[in-house]
């Protein structure tokens, strides 16, 4: 498999659904980041055939992984300093998202009322609902 | 300090404490009558709802307490641009409590995260209107003496009607009862209502086209409007209208102790011949909105009179 060098400090996201991994590259803001990231698309995955992986290399405070939660919680986080995997991440459903997903509800306040933070709170683990916490208008996960 | 955001912010303890209030206020209206003196209601109506508004103030006049505000966007600083953030703050200098009506969806829940009174929600967009289901649930309990062990039949717009859904999840709080929907196929009760509500808690009920089916088994019948712009065609809102008009041949058929609600206002669901029989009691429910808006005014104020 295409190797892109060892990271020293950093995180290796992996079992990304194959083809996702830009989309999570935005939800995390990476373009606004300075440091060095890696995409690789389309690798062989014994689990899931083919899979994305994103190599971010950073300090491990800089980043707020929370939010992979919210968009696939299936996907591995392992967590580098010193060269070594010093902790692999099981991803939960977070209790509230600010500011990830927009309420698209055109009844919401928040699509009056620009400056408001867009919140969705989990309101079903079971069911893996968010719902606004304006107007309780569910958020639909855009279908890969 | 607390906000009335959602019916079910009160729990069932709490909701039969501020309902045992409002049944006191209905037997002593006079030991009220100064309770809020020197007290300011403010309305902030952001939309005209002229019957909410005044069930709003004459509660609070009923309680010796003074009035303000505005009752539509053009009449307010929206119109200038303000947010709603911004007036409540303006809004928590002038009164001590206010009750807001907002064409948008958690507008009153915007409010109440920066006021420093408590905020009351008068019906924001398709949401929420806790002081409609408040209102009815002490009008079932005044008429009827109890909340558990009940029959209900809701009838009507029973897809679009937030009225219809906030009553199902309160009543849905207690024992024993069993809901029947009547409605066309066109307005029938969400499925999200009928699986996360009733089927998880394994709460009875049935659904029928027709209300002269299920007339005889009704302890409560809850009649709601039927619109001619919710069906596709014409053809199918003159065929069902009739279907869901109540008047005295259907009335026949209902317990002797039965009665019929509705949140108002009625077009012509509701024959007027109705009225005169005793068993009607949405004028009454009426006045049990203004009981229930005084009680909760006093439990929001945390104004005692001991
Ligand atoms: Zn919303």
């Amino acid at each position: 498999m295409l190797n892109i060098g060892v990271l020293q400090e950093g995180f290796v996201l992996d079992h990304i659904e194959a083809g996702k991994s830009m989309e999570i590259y935005n939800y995390l803001n990476l373009n606004k980041f300075d440091c060095c990231v890696a995409i690789i698309k389309n690798a062989r995955s014994n689990k899931m055939g083919k899979k994305d992986i994103i190599k971010i290399e950073c300090s491990i405070d800089a980043i707020d992984l929370e939010v992979l939660g919210f968009i696939d919680h299936n996907i591995t986080v392992n967590i580098i300093k010193d060269d070594k995997i010093v902790e692999k991440k099981r991803l939960s459903l977070p209790k509230e998202i600010k500011n990830v997903a927009k309420c698209h509800n055109p009844r919401c306040i928040t699509s009056t009322e620009q400056e408001l933070d867009h919140i969705f709170v989990l309101t079903d683990p079971r069911k893996e609902i968010y719902r606004c916490k304006y107007c309780e208008e569910k958020y639909r996960r855009k279908k890969l | 300090m607390r906000h009335l955001m959602s019916p079910l912010d009160f729990s069932v303890e709490e909701l039969d404490q501020l309902l045992d209030l409002a049944s006191d206020i209905e037997k002593h209206p006079e030991k009220y009558a100064h309770a809020c003196d020197g007290k300011k209601l403010a309305t902030l109506f952001y939309e005209p709802s002229t019957r909410t508004r005044l069930s709003f103030e004459a509660a609070m006049m009923n309680l010796g307490g003074n009035i303000f505000g505005f009752s539509s966007a053009e009449s307010s600083s929206a119109a200038k641009g303000e947010s709603v953030s911004d007036t409540i703050r303006m809004i928590s200098c002038y009164a001590d409590i206010c009750a807001m009506r907002h064409p948008k969806e958690g507008a009153p829940m915007v409010a109440s995260a920066v006021s420093s009174i408590p905020v009351i929600n008068a019906g924001d967009g398709g949401h929420q209107h806790p002081t409609q289901t408040l209102t009815d649930l002490l009008t079932i309990r005044s008429l009827k003496g109890r909340l558990d062990n009940l029959t209900i039949g809701l009838c009507g717009d029973l897809k679009f009607g937030r009225t219809v859904h906030s009553l199902v999840r309160a009543l849905a709080r207690y024992k024993n009862i069993t809901f029947i929907f009547i409605s066309p196929e066109e307005l029938k009760i969400p499925s999200y209502i009928k699986e996360d509500v009733l089927e998880a808690q394994g709460i009875p009920y049935q659904e029928s086209e027709r209300i002269e089916d299920v007339m005889p088994d009704l302890d409560i019948l809850y009649m709601t409007r039927v619109q001619q712009e919710r069906f596709f065609n014409e053809a199918d809102y003159i065929r069902l209208k009739d279907f869901y008009i109540l008047n005295n041949k259907k009335m026949k058929l209902a317990k002797e102790d039965m009665i019929v609600m509705h949140p108002l206002p009625r077009v012509n669901e509701i024959s007027v011949e109705v009225d005169k029989d005793p068993r009607a009691a949405y004028f009454r429910q009426v006045q049990y909105g203004v009981y229930v808006r005084m009680a909760l005014i006093l439990t929001l104020l945390e104004v005692n009179l001991c």
